[in-house]
Parts: C-alpha cells; structure tokens; sequence
C-alpha cells in the first residue's frame, strides 16, 4: 500500500494540471499580499479565492484522475491486493498531493506574510476542504460509470456547495426570521465545509461586527475550543463519510 | 474732631495690619500617630478657616468627615481614609476646600443614598487633586457645585453588577467643572454628567466599566477632549444634550450588541471631530441626532462605523478615514437627510480620470448585506459568502434596496492625513 500511495503521489505532482495549480495560487497569494499593505486585508482577499479555487480544483481533479486511472486500477485490482487497500491508497495520494500543492502554492505564503491565528486557521480550512472535495469526487465518481456524467456531477457539486447551499440559507433566513435561529444557523453551517471554513476565519477576520448580539451566539460557539474541537470533527466526518461509502461501493462494484 | 479721625484711622490700620498677620499665618495643623492632634475631624473642630490640614501617612477610620469650612486637607505619603464598608468618607460643606494625596477606599453601599467616596454639596471652588479611590460605591460625587476641578485621580471599583455599584464620578446640576487626567476603572459609568454644564473633561481614560465609560444627559455646552474610553460594558452614550464638543478622544474595542464607540441619542448641534474609533461594534450610533457635524475623524476595524437611524438630519460627515470597517454606515431606511463628503473609503472602487484626487464616481457606503442584516441579523453567518459578494455587487450596479441617495459624492481617492 505504502508504495502504492507514493507512486499515486509522484504520478500526481508531475502532472501538468497539479504545477500549473500550484503556480496559479502561488501568484494569486504572492500579489495579493504584495498589493495590500495591511496581512489583515490580504488575508480577506485570498479567503474568496481559497474558498473558491480549492473546492473545484480538487473535486474536478480527483474526478478526472479516478476516471483517467481505470485502467490502472483495474489492473491492481488483478494483483493480490485488497480492493479496500487500493481505493485507499487512491485517496490518500490526492489528499495528500493536493494539500501538498495547496501548502506549497498559498500555505507558504500565508506563513511569510500573515502567520497568525487567522492565517493557521486559513491554512488548516484549506487543506481540510482539499481533503473533503477529493472524497466527494472520489464517491461521485465510484458512483457514476460514464466519465462526462461523473465530471459533470462534480461541478453541478461544486456549484451546489459553494453557491447554492448559501442562496438557500438565505431563503431559509427569510422564512423563519421571527423565530430565534440563531442556533440553527450553526447547525446548517455544518451541512456544508466551504461555509464551515468561512465562518470559522470570519470569526477572526470580523471580530467586532461578530461581537454584536447574534455574532455573539457564533462567536461563543465557534470562539470556544470546544466549538473548535466541533468543528475540527465535523469536518472530519466530512471526509470520513464519503471516502467509508465509497470504499464500500468500491468494493462491491463490478468494474 | 482731627483728633477723633486720626483715631480712628490708626485703630482701622492696625485692624487691617492684625487681618493681614492672620491671614498670612493662616496655621498648619498636622495630624498624624505621633502628632498632638491624631484624628482629621479633631483637626477640622480646631482649625480656623484657610488653614491648612497635614495627614501622615497610616491608615484613619473615622466614620464621616466632614469639611464645612475652607481648608486644604493635604496626605503626606498617601494616608489611607476607610469607611469601613459603612460611611461616606468625605463631605465637603463649604466653598475654597482642597482635599489632596490621599487613598479613600470602601464607602459604604447603599441602594436608598448615594454614598460616595467624597461628596461635594452645593459649593463653589473645591479641589480634588493626586487621590486613590478605591472600591468605593459611587467615587467622586458633586452635586449643585460650581467651579470645581477633579485632577489626577485614580477611581478603581470592583463592581459585579451595575446596581451594585455607583458612578466613578457623577456630577449632577453643576457648572464650570474641571475633570482632568483621571483614570477611571471598575465603577457602573465612568463619568456620568447630568445637567451639568460649561464643564470641561479632558485626558481621562475610562476603561472596563460596567456599562459607559462616559454618559451625559441635558449636559449641554461641554467640552471632551483627549479622553480615552476604553472596553466599558455598553461604550459610551450621550443623550439629550446639545453643543457638545468631542475631540481628540479615543474610542475602543467596545464589543457587544449594545455597546457602542458613541451612542448619540437626541444630541444637536455639535462637533465631533479629531477622535479615533477603533475595534468597536459599532463606531458611532446616532438616532435623533442633528446638525452635527463629524469630520476629520478615524474610523479602523470596526463592525459598523456609522449606524444612522432615519430619525437624524443636517448632519454633516466630512473628510473622516474609513478603513478595514466590517460594514460603512448602515441605516435603517431609505430616506437620507444627512451629507457625506471628502471622505476615505478604503472600500472605494471608483477611479479618478482627471487625477484631482478626488473619485469620479460616486461612493455608496450602504452595502445591500448590511440592510439585510440590519433587518434579519443571523445572516450575519452568510457575510463573505460568494453569494453574499454577488448580491453586493449587483446592488451597487443598479440599486434597488439600498438608500440611493445616500452617497459621498466626493470621495478620496488616498487616505486623508489625520
């Protein structure tokens, strides 16, 4: 397994896609942070994108190289090797290269420029949300036999999480604004990761507006270890979820 | 008859010559373990009017003092004066009182009178100068008292709840104050003024009290200046008052719902200028407030820096910086009667063809998110989303929800040099 994983890793981080990842965030973060004066402001800017870019770079790449890896993994699971073993090892080499790409191209920066809570917590969401996309995609794609189908999902996915969730938060908002949903409101922020890690760095970022009464309510949940602790393992379930449903319908499925 | 004159003359000049000998040997008294007179109300009962009253240091528990002559009451090393958890310590009575160098701790508590650490009652010309007052119920208390100067006192309570606890200093239906350099900490409202007037409040600070750090109410023609207030459970409020002159204050990291850099309720005709507002909730709340004007001022990381309520008109808000706030300025509705000129916005995206500095677009500071969150605040959970973004910028393309004439026509392109 282990050699597996290396190999999936070193086939990865020579792809022309990964680099080209890796160099976009790296000029993005190198200029927004040579643009902005002030760490706190540049930070803000490189939140949109991170939230943004790192989704759908990871769950459309994963998608493409599980479909573009079929053969391959046909061809281990002809090998004296435990299906389970290979679906694993698939996934951790992109979790792992994909946060390595996300640590080399925007992690190092953050560092330089604005190594601070915010800035850890920033550099943590990101490599979370590498790791949670590349299980959706991985069970989208175990999921969905045709690749144009599969690739397909996972922007219609993407769009869902990054997008559409917030539209119906919004409309939710709306409906039930006479009753006190403020604690319903940390609930849903659960059911997706991208707004998870958006209010996690809003706390920081946004301190004072966030102190106001309902603020208040999220800045003591989130502002607590134990809501961080939370929040930490929400995440995790995140990626344990998809990845256990997919290893199960990996090894059931007729390839 | 001449000689009758001449008399009198000589016996008139020798009065006179007797008065001015008193005068100028106006006694010192000096109080102490060690001295003849080893209580300050021993001393007092003795003294004369002008004289002056030395303490030793050491610590004196005599119930209630009270000063009704003119005297200078002067510690030297800072003796200590206890009420015990029962009195009022100090009671001035009389004009022309100077109380000095010393440590007033532990007044008593009540919920029926304010007791105070020392109280000024209906006079003129009293000097409270260089003391310690600590864990008093209310600190520095005058009322009806004209002409007094408060210096260089440290107030330093440690109340739990506000009805636990008085004002630091509380002046009621005074005039022509001084409160100067004091330091304020752990009382109910730092500095509470009502109907006090012509009074002037400077380089104070007031930090973490329970509710203000300053309040005022029908407190008109008075002048703050150089103050810092600072962490105080709900800021600073101000109500019902007009020609207030606010500059060069410090307003910070007040945080709560209710707690606000200044709250101005029903304020007119006033100028708050040269302050720096950093890290609060919200910076500046005004409701009813008119003809104010509030330029020159720095407005740094705070929720909101301006929340105006529709209720405000002909205030004028001019050449401020506003730079790294969550939200501008948010209001309640669409009517706008206030002006906003020549400020900086670091949230401007407008450019300057004709390079005068000045943008060439206008700015609206009223974001589309801000109006929802005014009106539905646990949306507050969805601000920096990518939606939220869109919605925003759409908003400013055509705008449908937000106040459209609420605009700074003339925005800056640089930050102004404050």
């Amino acid at each position: 397994m282990k050699k597996l994983v290396k190999y999936i890793i070193a086939d990865i981080l020579r792809s022309r896609i990964m680099i080209a990842y890796t160099v976009v965030l790296l000029v993005i973060s190198f200029s927004v942070f040579s643009i902005e004066d002030n760490p706190a402001k540049g930070i803000l800017s490189l939140l949109n994108i991170i939230l943004f870019i790192v989704p759908l770079v990871s769950i459309i790449f994963s998608t493409i190289y599980i479909y573009n890896s079929n053969e391959f993994i046909e061809l281990l699971v002809s090998q004296p090797l435990q299906r389970k073993s290979i679906w694993l090892s698939m996934f951790t080499g992109l979790a792992v290269s994909l946060s390595l790409a996300f640590f080399a191209g925007a992690g190092i920066v953050i560092l330089l420029y604005a190594w601070s809570m915010t800035g850890a917590i920033m550099l943590g969401c990101g490599v979370l949300l590498s790791i949670v996309f590349a299980a959706i995609a991985m069970l989208a794609s175990v999921k969905i036999r045709d690749k144009a189908k599969g690739i397909g999902t996972a922007i219609l996915l993407w769009l869902y999480f990054s997008m559409l969730f917030d539209t119906l938060v919004l409309f939710l908002l709306f409906q039930f604004s006479d009753y006190p949903i403020e604690k319903g409101m940390i609930a849903l922020s659960f059911l997706n990761p991208i707004d998870l890690s958006r209010v996690l760095i809003l706390l920081r970022i946004d301190v004072s507006a966030m102190m106001g009464y309902t603020g208040a309510v999220f800045q003591s949940f989130f502002g607590s270890e134990v809501g961080m602790v939370i929040a930490l393992a929400i995440m995790m379930t995140w990626i344990a979820v998809p990845l256990s449903i997919s290893t199960i319908r990996f090894n059931n499925k007729d390839l | 008859m001449p000689k009758m004159l001449k008399i009198i003359t000589l016996l008139a000049c020798l009065w006179l010559l007797a008065a001015t000998v008193m005068e100028l040997s106006a006694r010192t008294i000096r109080v102490g373990k060690t001295q003849s007179v080893t209580s300050i109300r021993q001393a007092i009962r003795v003294a004369l009017a002008g004289d002056t009253i030395l303490v030793d240091k050491g610590l004196y528990q005599e119930g209630n003092i009270i000063i009704d002559k003119p005297l200078v009451l002067k510690g030297i090393e800072t003796p200590v004066l206890s009420g015990q958890k029962k009195y009022e310590i100090i009671s001035v009575k009389s004009p022309h009182v100077v109380i000095e160098g010393f440590v007033i701790k532990a007044s008593g508590q009540s919920s029926m009178q304010d007791i105070a650490g020392i109280r000024i009652y209906n006079t003129h010309h009293v000097s409270v100068t260089g003391n310690v007052l600590e864990d008093n119920f209310f600190g520095i208390y005058l009322q009806q008292s004209k002409h007094c100067l408060i210096k260089n006192n440290r107030l330093k309570a440690y109340g739990k709840a506000e009805h636990l606890i008085g004002n630091g200093i509380h002046s009621w239906k005074s005039d022509s104050l001084t409160i100067y350099g004091n330091h304020i900490q752990g009382h109910r409202d730092g500095m509470y003024l009502e109907f006090t007037t012509n009074s002037n409040v400077e380089h104070n600070t007031s930090h973490g009290n329970l509710r203000y750090g300053l309040h005022f109410m029908f407190a008109h023609h008075n002048n703050y200046t150089h103050n810092t207030f600072s962490s105080n459970g709900a800021g600073v409020a101000v109500m019902y008052t007009n020609h207030v002159n606010m500059k060069s204050n410090n307003f910070k990291d007040n945080w709560g719902d209710s707690a606000y850099g200044i709250l101005l309720k029903e304020i007119s005709d006033s100028h708050i200028e040269d302050n720096l507002f950093s890290g609060n909730t919200t910076a500046i709340f005004m409701e009813g407030a008119s003809r104010i004007r509030i330029n020159n001022n720095r407005f740094n990381a705070n929720g909101w820096a301006l929340k105006i309520q529709a209720s405000c008109m002909d205030n004028r808000i001019e050449r401020n910086n506003f730079r790294a706030n969550t939200f501008d300025v948010a209001t309640n509705s669409s009517l706008v009667l206030n002006n906003f000129d020549n400020n900086y916005w670091d949230k401007y995206e407008g450019y300057d063809l004709n390079k005068d500095g000045v943008g060439d677009v206008p700015y609206r500071p009223v974001s589309l998110f801000s109006m929802i969150v005014e009106r539905y605040p646990p949306a507050m959970i969805l601000f920096r989303s990518f939606m939220v973004s869109l919605l925003d910028r759409t908003e400013k393309m055509i705008p449908g929800m937000t106040p459209e004439q609420l605009k700074d026509t003339m925005p800056v392109m640089k930050p102004l040099n404050l």
